[in-house]
């Protein structure tokens, strides 16, 4: 018989016991391994988006939140920028691509992004069926909005205000969908793409058709705070103008006269503050007039793209020494935001890092008081079981082998927690990747080996065995004479 | 003595002494048993008699003297050879029984072969418990079995490997008349039949008598 097979005989004399002990390893070790793999995976995921943009521009604000609203939409934009001062930077020789994102409304909690395509060319996205988008109201769904949603080739749909699901919807226009994208596993996967033409045009028929609504509107009449502190106000802001701290907007009426060949547009009535020069300029001929009306050709509704907003450009540089010289540039210009993917990515997993780390540290306390708890139950039965290693050493069992025997005990309760705990970090790291897949389009997976996760599992089975040393030891110097002899 | 003699002789102790601090526990000339030969070693409480039983067993080392078993000298063995030596060639039987409480009437009966070193042989373990009347309760563990039950476990633990020298301390010290006479029929039929040398050690008189011969050890004063 193995000492193997008689330590595992020994575990079964106190059930209760070496229950406890397994699930103590096994909860500190499922913590861990929840944690290893969350974050390992949230840094992959977001290295994965942001690769291919060096530097986003948009409307100064949270550098973070910028970088969370236009490369992982995650959040709401800090506002809009004019597309002409953004078109000054696309154009700029240290510049590989620019691609520029308008948002502002999205179809069930999928976010609607008005771009070029070369932003299926940043994530490698191609059409998995259909065609990329052409003209405006042709949408291309990302893969898991295909599937999600069931929508397919020549489907329309009709985009809600905002970013999140709850807002008016623009029936008027539907949007038809053209294409649908291969899976990337980017966050492509989960938007629905369509010219900037589109979010323009729907901004201004929305800002028409809900003129009525204008009154009682945070996001039209509200004081918009620089820090974005409001969210629904950011919300709404995102397909505004980019506003500053003191401007107040009341009641923005456009007509688009995409249905009636007529535009009449009832420009916003604001007030400015000096500093806002960008949004001056794109509404100069607007601010005193109330109601000021204009007339406009339905082909023309697009041709001035002097007042044309977006809500963020992603660059690549041409050469990386560009990254010495031109955030700073752009944003002592004042008018915009310059902020470096990679940059806002460490900072922000800085932070998350601090909360995963005061995490891990009660995970480590969870190992250590399971280390604990095998130490105490191994201990508290040498004492029972004193008569029983005399005997074994009498039938011819080596002191090596006592001492064998309750290692492997030790090392067989942290075994089995540890791989308890391990199919239990890696079951609840997938309904957390199913729920994130479902709610939030973030592609995860439960079952991946985090890196650093296998030579962790060893260190637990080394401090399960470390747990043993002192019980083993002691088996190994029992007076076998003495026992046998107090009877 | 020729190697033919020794060859012969089970247990050979000599100017046996052992002290425990000042102490003298206890000091013999000389206990010679032969093969096949059964021997009480008798004597008061506190005179010795488990203290000799550890000597013989190398579980206790001599403060004087010198152990030899089958013609091996004790001392000679490294710690680990004398477990090996001792699991291959003596089987013991304790007051305390000390049944492993984790494995069945059967697996203690099989460990004790297997740390003996000796080839497994199931039908010898099944053979043995039908004769020590167990294969009934072979696979219950001693919680569950009687005392008297859990007495011929321990002989069967004893006698499994076939050993050339059976210990026995106090076998019977906590049995009735009948089932002690029983044991002590059990370990003298097995040490006749396999030829080992049988040394019992008691204060019980009801053991006197029953044996080939009796060692008596006096109270140390």
């Amino acid at each position: 018989m193995s000492a193997l097979r008689l330590a595992l005989a020994n575990l079964t004399l106190s059930p209760l016991t070496t229950i406890l002990n397994v699930l103590l390893m096994a909860l500190g070790t499922a913590s861990i391994v929840l944690l290893l793999l969350a974050g390992s995976q949230l840094a992959k995921v977001m290295a994965r988006d942001a690769e291919g943009v060096d530097l986003v521009l948009g409307a100064p604000g949270s550098p973070i939140q910028l970088i969370l609203s236009a490369v992982y939409h995650a959040d709401v934009p800090p506002g809009n920028i004019p597309l002409t001062e953004a078109q000054r930077w696309i154009d700029d020789p240290r510049i590989d691509l620019g691609v520029p994102l308008s948002l502002g409304d999205s179809f069930r909690g999928f976010r609607i992004v008005g771009t070029t395509p070369e932003y299926l060319d940043l994530y490698g996205a191609v059409p998995a069926q259909g065609r990329v988008w052409e003209a405006p109201m042709e949408a291309v769904l990302g893969a898991s909005v295909g599937a999600t949603l069931g929508l397919g080739l020549g489907d329309t749909f009709a985009g809600v205000h905002g970013l999140s699901e709850g807002g008016h919807d623009h029936e008027q226009q539907r949007y038809r969908v053209v294409g649908q994208l291969a899976p990337t596993g980017t966050v492509a996967d989960r938007l629905v793409l369509t010219s900037l033409e589109s979010v323009w045009d729907l901004h201004e028929e929305s800002d028409h058709d809900h003129d009525d609504d204008h009154d009682g509107d945070e996001a039209h009449d509200g004081d918009h705070d620089e820090d974005h502190e409001d969210a629904h106000a950011n919300d709404e802001d995102a397909h505004e103008d980019g506003h500053d701290d003191d401007h107040e907007h009341e009641a923005a009426h456009h007509e688009d006269e995409h249905h009636d060949d007529e535009h009449e547009d009832e420009h916003h009535e604001s007030e400015h503050g000096d500093e806002d020069d960008a949004h001056e300029d794109a509404h100069e001929d607007d601010h005193d007039d109330e109601g000021d009306e204009h007339e406009h050709g339905d082909e023309h509704a697009h041709e001035d793209t002097d007042d044309r907003e977006v809500t963020a450009v992603l660059l690549s540089y041409r050469a990386p020494l560009a990254a010495l010289t031109m955030p700073r540039q752009i944003n002592a210009a004042g008018a915009l935001q310059a902020a470096a993917p990679a940059m806002e990515i460490s900072r922000l997993l800085q932070l998350i890092g601090v909360g995963l780390d005061g995490l891990k540290a009660f995970a480590w306390v969870l190992i250590g008081t399971a280390a604990l708890s095998i130490f105490a139950g191994l201990y508290g039965s040498l004492r029972a079981r004193r008569g029983e290693l005399a005997v074994l050493r009498c039938l011819g069992a080596t002191r090596g082998e006592l001492l064998l025997m309750l290692m492997i005990e030790g090392v067989v309760l942290a075994a089995l927690g540890i791989l308890l705990g391990a199919l239990l970090g890696h079951g609840v790291m997938t309904l957390l990747a199913a729920w994130l897949e479902a709610d939030r389009g973030v592609a995860l997976s439960g079952w991946a080996l985090a890196s650093g996760e296998l030579p962790l599992l060893l260190g637990l089975l080394a401090v399960g065995a470390l747990s043993a040393i002192i019980p083993a030891v002691s088996a190994y110097r029992i007076d076998v004479a003495r026992i046998l002899a107090d009877g | 003595m020729s190697e033919q003699e020794s060859a012969a002789v089970a247990v050979d102790a000599q100017d046996l002494s052992f002290r425990y601090g000042s102490e003298q526990i206890l000091q013999i000339e000389h206990l010679r048993v032969e093969q096949g030969e059964s021997v009480a070693i008798l004597g008061p409480s506190g005179c010795g008699k488990t203290t000799l039983l550890h000597l013989l067993a190398g579980l206790l080392s001599p403060t004087t003297g010198q152990v030899t078993l089958l013609g091996q000298d004790l001392a000679t063995l490294s710690p680990a050879a004398l477990d090996r030596f001792r699991g291959a060639r003596l089987g013991m039987v304790f007051q305390r029984l000390f049944l492993l409480r984790a494995l069945t009437v059967r697996a203690n009966v099989q460990l004790a072969q297997t740390l003996a070193r000796s080839a497994a042989d199931p039908t010898a373990v099944e053979a043995l418990l039908e004769q020590l009347d167990l294969l009934g309760v072979a696979g219950h563990r001693p919680a569950a079995i009687s005392q008297g039950q859990a007495q011929r476990v321990a002989i069967a633990r004893a006698l499994i490997h076939q050993p050339k020298i059976l210990l026995a301390d106090e076998p019977t010290s906590a049995l009735d008349g009948p089932n002690a006479q029983r044991v002590l029929s059990l370990l003298r039929d097995a040490a006749q039949r396999s030829g080992a040398a049988l040394l019992v050690v008691t204060h019980d008189e009801r053991v006197r008598g029953q044996l080939d011969r009796e060692f008596e050890l006096e109270q140390r004063s």
